[in-house]
């Protein structure tokens, strides 16, 4: 940190400063912790009853919109499933929250997240750039902001429609979706597609350098950057 | 450098205390407003109380479970019921003389400790909602349950000031549960006896099962006994609030 150009009341983004911020640092690192909280929970959680409904109700004796190819397992015992899926969810949360306050507040979102409208072109979009830009690319842009401004809100939406207790104070939340069980199915599937975000994101991380990433989000810096520095 | 250090120092100590000291503070007056839960210890425990206060503050701008129409009460209610009726024979008699020898004890912190028989709860002003009940494994079901306000019984009984929790108790021994004092009061919350329309199937937990529609089906104990009022948990079971708790499960099941 102390390599940047630092001149009080004034910010120089120079070549030296950090690939990214100390706050996308630290919550990057607790989201990903959470997340492996929410999701071993989430399956435990799901391999209790691994039948999706549509709709307001749905049980055993009720037909099922999908008969999961999963066991149920955890009868009885999944009470820790819970407890872990809701400490995790509170981390991965207020995290969030922080992340997009700063996000907003330092145009994080605006420079580095949201693709530029020129970008938006079919013919960009069929570009695929083999080079690594300092900035990301319009399709990593995409998946971020995504992920960040749709999939996690949908998660946390479909999450609380499940709730008894929350949904009897803001009954909206629920009967928008179509019910309760209508609610569980989304956050099933969105929960599929951020674990598939997941694997890109990490196969990506790989391909292209997973020791420079990794450092990257750690330190801040890359290799090849600090020698410069 | 010393001198920047020494300050920071300071600083960081003053941060502390006062850091702690919130906290302490905090905790205390949460516990006051009854914002901390019986099974607040633990690894999970902070999850589960920042669920609970935050959950309890929020409902306590008024909150009712979803009501639904007739039409969607569902065909086949799923009963739930691995265990079976209780397997003794009081149970059995009971049974076969439609529980007219059934009494419902309640005690504990009350001005006057009574006991209910069947017919007396079914001579009170009858409430019906029809809502759901979700069970915490991810199935529901939606039903219209018919009984007497839990409120309107603790009323009969008085309720003294010091009480902080309703615990209840199953014929099925070691099933019981509890709730604090705005589940126990809320107006939906019933000792219900009927259900769509003729009475409480054993299976669902005849003669008489608490109906807490703002919180998960197991927090619904089935055949009562006894509801017990207490200013404090800790000498109930283990402490934890309920059989739920001992088994892994959390005590607020509002989710």
């Amino acid at each position: 940190m102390a390599d940047s150009a630092y001149v009080p009341g004034l910010f120089i983004r120079s070549s030296d400063a950090p690939r990214h911020s100390a706050i996308v640092r630290v919550t990057h690192w607790i989201n990903a912790l959470s997340f492996i909280g929410l999701l071993v929970s989430g399956i435990a959680i799901l391999l209790v009853h691994p039948r999706l409904y549509w709709g307001e109700t749905g049980s055993v004796d009720t037909p099922s919109l999908i008969d999961l190819p999963l066991p149920f397992v955890f009868k009885g015992q999944n009470g820790w499933g819970r407890y872990l899926h809701f400490l995790s969810a509170w981390f991965c949360v207020l995290n969030g929250l922080i992340y997009a306050l700063s996000g907003f507040l330092t145009e994080h979102f605006r420079k580095d997240l949201l693709p530029a409208k020129a970008d938006l072109t079919w013919r960009s979009l069929k570009r695929l750039d083999a080079e690594e830009p300092l900035s990301y690319g319009v399709h990593q842009r995409l998946a971020y902001a995504g992920v960040i401004f749709f999939l996690f809100p949908v998660m946390i939406w479909t999450g609380l429609a499940m709730s008894p207790a929350v949904t009897s104070v803001f009954p909206a939340i629920v009967s928008l979706l179509g019910g309760q069980q209508t609610a569980r199915t989304i956050h099933f599937f969105v929960a599929a597609a951020l674990v598939l975000f997941l694997l890109v994101h990490v196969a990506m991380v790989y391909l292209t350098g997973f020791t420079n990433h990794v450092r990257a989000m750690i330190t801040g810096y890359s290799i090849a950057r600090r020698e410069k520095a | 450098m010393s001198k920047l250090s020494r300050r920071r120092l300071i600083t960081a100590g003053l941060g502390t205390a006062a850091g702690a000291s919130g906290l302490a503070v905090a905790a205390r007056l949460a516990d006051r407003h009854g914002l901390i839960p019986p099974d607040h210890g633990g690894i999970y425990g902070v999850g589960e109380t920042v669920t609970y206060a935050s959950q309890r503050l929020l409902m306590s701008f008024g909150s009712a479970a979803r009501q639904f129409d007739r039409s969607q009460i569902t065909r086949v209610p799923h009963p739930n019921y691995p265990v079976g009726p209780p397997n003794d024979e009081t149970f059995e008699r009971l049974r076969k003389e439609n529980f007219a020898d059934w009494r419902l004890t309640v005690d504990g912190l009350v001005a006057r400790p009574t006991v209910f028989s069947l017919a007396e709860l079914k001579g009170y002003p009858p409430g019906t909602h029809i809502t759901q009940l979700a069970c915490e494994e991810g199935w529901s079901y939606i039903a219209e349950w018919t009984g007497v306000p839990l409120a309107h019984v603790l009323n009969l009984a008085g309720v003294k000031p010091q009480a902080r929790y309703v615990v209840y108790y199953s014929l099925q021994s070691g099933w019981w549960d509890s709730i604090d004092m705005p589940e126990a009061f809320h107006p939906q919350t019933f000792l219900t006896y009927g259900m769509n329309g003729g009475d409480l199937p054993v299976q669902h937990g005849a003669p008489v099962r608490l109906r807490v529609p703002r919180q998960l089906g197991y927090k619904n104990v089935k055949h009562l006994s006894r509801i017990m009022l207490t200013d404090s948990l800790k000498n109930i079971g283990k402490g934890l609030g309920s059989a739920a708790p001992e088994a892994g499960f959390s005590w607020y099941a509002g989710i």
